[in-house]
């Protein structure tokens, strides 16, 4: 019965539905601070998507008698200066970070991954000068380069997403070129380029799904800085400009109250930094489910 | 070493020269006529063709950034619009409270992150160290603006036992400092926690505890000193975290640093100043980074530069 055992051995492998998806699903669900994360998230993701039906009042809705309100049944958070509902804010924060998160990412990602694939596998002088200005760009701490940009495409919620997706660019482009490299010299990128597969599709269907684990695990974590880094423009008041419900803005806004009105200013950084925790402990998770030796 | 220094030295130059470049092209990108947009939109001609020259707008671009490149050799950032100083003067003005802030965030980072770390590390698991590390990620989650208004809110409006702003005093640095640190303290924390743990199973530590010496002898002249080293490099990393920290804590603080001045100066349109204010942080980033590369060599006998 020699024969009996490598049968048996590769059924148990090839077992259906035994998938990585499954297998990371199953390693994640034991990570507690991970199902927190994600609890976190999955309120943050719901009060993005229905804020108009969730949140009490239109955020926007000025209460001169209700300025600066602590709070009470009626405003469960308080109100701000201009007597707007502070939860109804948040909520339309959580909304506008959601947004800001997404599209920050989304620029990250559209340009750093090809950049970075492109330059890893292609080498020579178009590496060294993706390299060379990766280097700049990385000379200026993250939010400095954002505000570099701020200045250039001028104040505002828009140029804020621009700018911070901008930011984004070389971390992913240096991840996914140092991904790219050692998939690069591996034997089934090897055997596609002996069977006559061209670089574009060496790339797309053979080196790029296999960088998929450590650019979802980046944009989990780019999103949360994506969000503080917005949060920190609009604070400057180089983001969203008032009657904006940012919560960056809301506090910039809010601290020259606060003397007068603790919860204007503790209840949208909470929102922010609960955010950013979620993200935080999500994107940990994630990287060790997917890969259990990128763990730190 | 002397020739890795050399080496690093030679691959920092063309960094600076792109950042000066970025610096340069930052005015000229601007979407519209950067003279224009400087001088604002009620500004008579006259004006707007004034700040142009002042700019040196009007001549071709080569020339442009060789008239930069060589007044920056020679120390001119050109003059402020709004206040019509050089630029130098307000940058040195504001430099050294910037310096002091990032050293004092910097200390208050070192000093509670690695108490924290060892402190955790000693008894792994217990309820210390869990409590240790959540306030360590929540410390990482705060937004720094966030955090210092929160300290505001709480030892200046509340308690009343530090001012909320001013440089005058060293009271005055404590709440900016802790700012600045907290982040960067979770962070060493962390990193102090699981390098200690590493350090406190190796063979080395185990015959110090058979020679019969003192716990505290062991974790702190045995431990200690070699766990120490990947927080230096963590501390090398967070270079860019604590200047980033103070530009931002800079305005919670109203406090009259560089990160204050480039803020001013974006929403006042003020280009020399923020070109000189983002060229002074990066350059400081760059020269520091070069710094604590150079400095492993001087900590760690181990690490040998080819």
């Amino acid at each position: 019965m020699v024969t009996a055992t490598p049968a048996v051995r590769a059924e148990t492998i090839l077992r259906p539905g035994r998938t990585r998806f499954r297998m990371a699903w199953a390693q994640f669900r034991r990570n507690r601070a991970g199902l927190i994360g994600l609890a976190i998230l999955m309120a943050f993701l719901g009060a993005g998507l229905f804020a108009p039906v969730l949140a009490p009042y239109d955020p926007y809705e000025i209460d001169l008698e209700g300025g600066l309100k602590k709070p009470s049944r009626a405003h469960w958070l308080g109100q701000d200066e201009l007597g707007r509902d502070l939860l109804s804010r948040i909520i339309y924060g959580a909304r506008l970070s959601l947004v800001i998160g997404i599209i920050a990412v989304s620029i990250g990602v559209g340009f750093g991954v090809p950049i970075g694939a492109i330059s890893g596998y292609v080498g020579g002088w178009w590496d060294l000068l993706v390299q060379r200005l990766i280097d700049i760009m990385l000379a200026f701490p993250g939010i400095l380069l954002a505000i570099v940009l701020v200045a250039i495409l001028g104040v505002g919620l828009v140029q804020v997403m621009v700018a911070v997706g901008i930011v984004s660019i070389p971390t992913y482009a240096r991840l996914v070129r140092g991904q790219v490299l050692s998939l690069r010299a591996q034997e089934f990128v090897d055997a596609a380029r002996a069977l006559g597969a061209t670089a574009g599709r060496i790339l797309w269907r053979h080196v790029l799904p296999n960088t998929l684990a450590v650019i979802i695990v980046q944009s989990t974590l780019q999103i949360a800085s994506a969000i503080l880094s917005a949060a920190a423009l609009g604070f400057l008041g180089l983001g969203a400009q008032p009657p904006t419900a940012e919560w960056g803005a809301m506090l910039s806004n809010a601290r020259q109250y606060i003397r007068l009105a603790w919860h204007s200013v503790t209840f949208p950084g909470m929102a922010i930094m609960l955010t950013v925790l979620g993200f935080n402990l999500l994107g940990d998770a994630i990287r060790d489910a997917l890969d259990p030796k990128m763990r730190i | 070493m002397w020739a890795y220094i050399a080496k690093r030295l030679l691959l920092t130059v063309p960094v600076i020269f792109g950042v000066a470049f970025v610096v340069f092209a930052m005015v000229r990108i601007v979407p519209g006529d950067p003279a224009q947009i400087i001088a604002g939109e009620t500004a008579t001609k006259e004006f707007v063709e004034a700040i142009r020259k002042d700019l040196g707008l009007d001549r071709p671009l080569m020339e442009q950034f060789v008239t930069f490149m060589a007044s920056l050799v020679r120390g001119d950032l050109g003059r402020s619009i709004r206040s019509k100083a050089p630029v130098s003067e307000e940058l040195w003005a504001r430099i050294p409270n910037t310096v002091r802030l990032t050293i004092a965030g910097l200390v208050v980072a070192v000093s509670v992150g690695v108490t924290a770390g060892v402190v955790s590390a000693i008894r792994p698991y217990s309820v210390v160290d869990s409590a240790v590390m959540l306030v360590a990620l929540l410390g990482l989650s705060m937004p720094v603006f966030w955090s210092g208004l929160m300290l505001i809110l709480i030892f200046a409006v509340r308690l009343g036992w530090l001012p909320a702003v001013g440089t005058e005093t060293l009271a005055h640095l404590v709440l900016p400092a802790i700012t600045v640190g907290m982040a960067t303290a979770a962070i060493i924390a962390r990193m102090t926690r699981s390098s200690m743990l590493e350090v406190l199973r190796s063979d080395y530590i185990r015959t110090a505890r058979a020679k019969g010496l003192a716990e505290p002898v062991v974790v702190t002249r045995h431990a200690l000193r070699n766990a120490l080293i990947p927080v230096i490099t963590v501390v090398g990393l967070q270079t860019g975290t604590l200047l980033s920290g103070a530009v931002l804590t800079e305005s919670v603080f109203a406090w009259p640093g560089i990160g204050r001045l480039l803020v001013e100066g974006i929403l006042a349109r003020d280009y020399p100043i923020v070109q000189a204010a983002v060229l002074v942080v990066a350059l400081a980033f760059v020269l520091v980074n070069l710094a604590i590369d150079v400095l492993y060599a001087a900590v760690d006998p181990r690490i040998h530069y080819e």
